[in-house]
C-alpha cells in the first residue's frame, strides 16, 4: 500500500519538520519511505511544502500528483493543493488560519485549530505538533509511539522541548 | 538522510581525503556535509574554492600527490570543470566528480534533469579520453556508487563521474552504509610526495612529439577497452518475457519501474533495462535482449540523448521509441504508464504471439 502525503504552509510553521518527523517515524517502523522537500528560492514567511511517501513496497516516485492526505497549515496552501487530493482522501486544515469553505464533497475534512491550541499551551510554535498529532491518529500511517520516539531522537537531550512537543502532539492526537 | 549528505558520508567511508567544492544549488548539502565532517578527520582537507575551475584543479593537485580526492557541482559548474577533467584523464590520475544535475542549457533551472548525459558520456572536455560514468537511481545507490567510484578511479587511474540529479540529492531516504572509513590507504606508486632518495618523477600532459602522444593515447585506449569488458553494469527488471523493454537511467528509471508495475498489473508484458554505468554502456545486453524483444521505449528527462547509445547498440535490430520531459519537469509513473500502454497497443504487442 503506497500512501502519499503533502504538508504545506508558511515557511517557519514547521511544515518540513512535520513531514520529516513522519518520514523518520515510518523508517523506524521498517517501512519504505521517501521525503521530498520543495526546493526553490524559498524564504521565511514564503510558502513551503514537502511530500512524504510511505509504502510496503519499493517507492517509484517521491512526487505526489494526487496525494492521499494533504495537511494545509495556511490559506495559500489550501488554494494550491485542495484540487490535487485524491477522491476519498483526507484534507487536514489548520482552522485557526483558514476560514474558507471547501467546495469538494468527495473528500473528508479534518479541522484542527492548531494555532489556538498551541497558544493556549503557551508555545505557539508547537502548532505543527498539534496538527501532526491529529494527522497521526486519523491517517493511521505510523503509531504515535514511533512519532514520539523520533521526536526524542531529533531533540536529543532538550528535555523541556521534548515535553512541550509531546504534550502538543498528544492534544492533537486526542482531538480526532 | 538526504542524497547529497549520503554521498558525503559514503565518500568519507571510501577514504576520501580531500574535497574541494564551490557552492551551487542543488548540491550544497554535500559541500556542507564535507565542511562539517571531512574537515574534522585527521589528515583530511576541505576547501571551499574560489571557483569551480579552482576546485577541479585542487583535485588535480591532490590526486598528483596521491590522495583520494573529490569535487562536486551541478550542471553549469560541471561545464567549468571540463578542462581539469581532461588534464586528469591525460595524466592518468584518479578522481571522483559528482554532478547533481539540473535543467539546462545555460543557467537553466534548479530542478532535476538528465540533460547532461552527452556531456558526461562523450567526454565534456577536449581530447581523446573517456570517463567512467555511474548513474545511481536511489539514495542507497548514491552511497554505494560513490564508494565504487573511488575504487574504480584508483583501479584504472581514470576520473569517474557520478551523474545524479537534483531530486536524488534533495530526497531523503533510509540509507545503509556498508563500509567503515579505512584508517590508512596504500599510497599509489606514482604519487608525487617528494623525491628524497630517489630520482624525481615527472607527470605532465604535454609532449612535443606526436609519436609519444600516440603511444599515450593507445595506452589509454587499451585501458578503456578493459573497463568496457570488466565494469559494465546494469539492472534488468522483468525482461524475460517482455514484449516491450523500457530503457531508462537514474531517477527516470525509478519512475519507469513504477509505471512498469502498473502496466504489469494490467497484463502488459513490459520490462526495463537500466544502465548503471552510462559509460561503458551495456550495449551487449541490449543486443542480447533484441533477440527476443523487438520494441524498445527510451525514457529520459531530456529530449533524447541516451537514445543514441540504444540505437547504436541495437544496430537496427529493434524499433526504438522515445518519451522525454526536459527542463526539470518530473514526470509521474502514471504518465509513463500511459505512454507504455499507447506504444504497446499501437504496435499490436497485446495480440502478438
Amino acid at each position: 500500500m503506497l500512501i502519499k502525503t503533502v504538508f504545506a504552509g508558511f515557511g517557519g510553521q514547521g511544515v518540513l519538520s512535520m513531514g520529516l518527523n513522519l518520514a523518520q517515524a515510518a523508517m523506524l517502523e521498517g517501512k519504505n519511505v521517501t521525503y521530498l522537500p520543495s526546493y526553490g528560492a524559498e524564504v521565511r514567511g514564503g510558502t513551503a511544502n514537502c511530500t512524504v511517501a510511505v509504502s510496503d513496497e519499493e517507492i517509484a516516485s517521491p512526487v505526489a500528483s494526487s496525494p492521499d492526505f494533504i495537511v494545509a497549515m495556511n490559506q495559500p496552501s489550501l488554494v494550491r493543493f485542495q484540487n490535487q487530493i485524491q477522491s476519498g482522501g483526507v484534507l487536514f486544515i489548520n482552522s485557526s488560519l483558514i476560514e474558507a469553505e471547501i467546495p469538494r464533497g468527495d473528500i473528508e475534512i479534518v479541522r484542527v485549530p492548531a494555532n489556538s491550541i498551541a497558544e493556549e499551551l503557551g508555545s505557539p510554535k508547537s502548532a505543527n505538533m498539534v496538527m501532526l498529532g491529529a494527522f497521526t491518529k486519523k491517517s493511521n500511517l505510523v503509531s504515535v509511539s514511533s512519532v514520539i520516539e523520533e521526536l526524542k531522537s531529533t531533540l536529543k537531550k532538550k528535555q523541556k522541548l521534548i515535553a512541550i512537543n509531546q504534550k502538543a502532539l498528544m492534544i492533537g492526537y486526542d482531538l480526532v | 538522510m538526504n542524497g547529497n549528505s549520503a554521498i558525503g558520508e559514503a565518500a568519507i567511508r571510501a577514504g576520501c581525503q580531500c574535497y574541494f567544492g564551490y557552492p551551487i544549488t542543488p548540491q550544497n548539502e554535500l559541500t556542507e556535509y564535507m565542511a562539517t565532517h571531512l574537515s574534522r578527520r585527521k589528515g583530511c582537507s576541505f576547501i571551499q574554492a574560489e571557483s569551480e575551475i579552482a576546485a577541479i584543479n585542487m583535485v588535480y593537485g591532490a590526486s598528483l600527490a596521491g590522495s583520494r580526492a573529490m569535487t562536486s557541482s551541478s550542471s553549469p559548474g560541471i561545464s567549468l570543470k571540463q578542462e581539469g577533467i581532461s588534464y586528469l584523464a591525460a595524466c592518468e590520475l584518479p578522481a571522483v566528480i559528482i554532478n547533481m544535475s539540473r535543467g539546462g542549457p545555460g543557467l537553466g533551472s534548479i530542478s532535476a534533469s538528465q540533460s547532461d548525459y552527452f556531456q558526461a558520456t562523450r567526454g565534456g572536455g577536449h581530447g581523446d579520453y573517456r570517463t567512467i560514468v555511474l548513474a545511481p537511481s536511489s539514495g542507497q545507490e548514491l552511497a554505494d556508487l560513490t564508494h565504487r567510484a573511488f575504487d574504480l578511479a584508483d583501479k584504472y587511474l581514470v576520473p569517474v563521474i557520478v551523474l545524479g540529479d537534483a531530486m536524488l540529492g534533495q530526497m531523503m531516504e533510509p540509507i545503509e552504509f556498508k563500509h567503515e572509513a579505512p584508517d590508512e590507504l596504500p599510497v599509489r606508486s606514482n604519487a608525487l610526495r617528494g623525491a628524497k632518495g630517489r630520482p624525481s618523477r615527472i607527470i605532465k600532459t604535454f609532449t612535443s612529439k606526436p609519436a609519444e602522444l600516440e603511444e599515450i593515447n593507445w595506452s589509454l585506449f587499451r585501458r578503456y577497452q578493459l573497463i568496457k569488458k570488466e565494469e559494465t553494469a546494469y539492472e534488468a527488471f522483468m525482461v524475460e518475457d517482455a514484449r516491450l523493454v523500457v530503457v531508462a537511467f537514474g531517477i527516470a528509471a525509478r519512475i519507469a519501474k513504477g509505471a512498469i508495475k502498473n502496466a504489469r498489473s494490467n497484463g502488459l508484458r513490459v520490462g526495463m533495462l537500466r544502465p548503471i554505468t552510462l559509460w561503458p554502456f551495456p550495449s551487449q545486453k541490449l543486443k542480447d535482449l533484441s533477440k527476443k524483444t523487438k520494441d524498445f521505449l527510451v525514457f529520459e528527462m531530456n529530449m533524447g540523448q541516451m537514445i543514441e547509445d540504444v540505437q547504436l547498440a541495437l544496430e537496427g535490430k529493434g524499433a526504438v521509441y522515445f518519451y522525454g520531459r526536459p527542463g526539470g519537469v518530473i514526470p509521474t509513473p502514471t504518465e509513463v504508464s500511459r505512454v507504455i500502454s499507447r506504444h504497446y497497443y499501437q504496435k499490436g504487442l497485446k495480440s502478438a504471439k
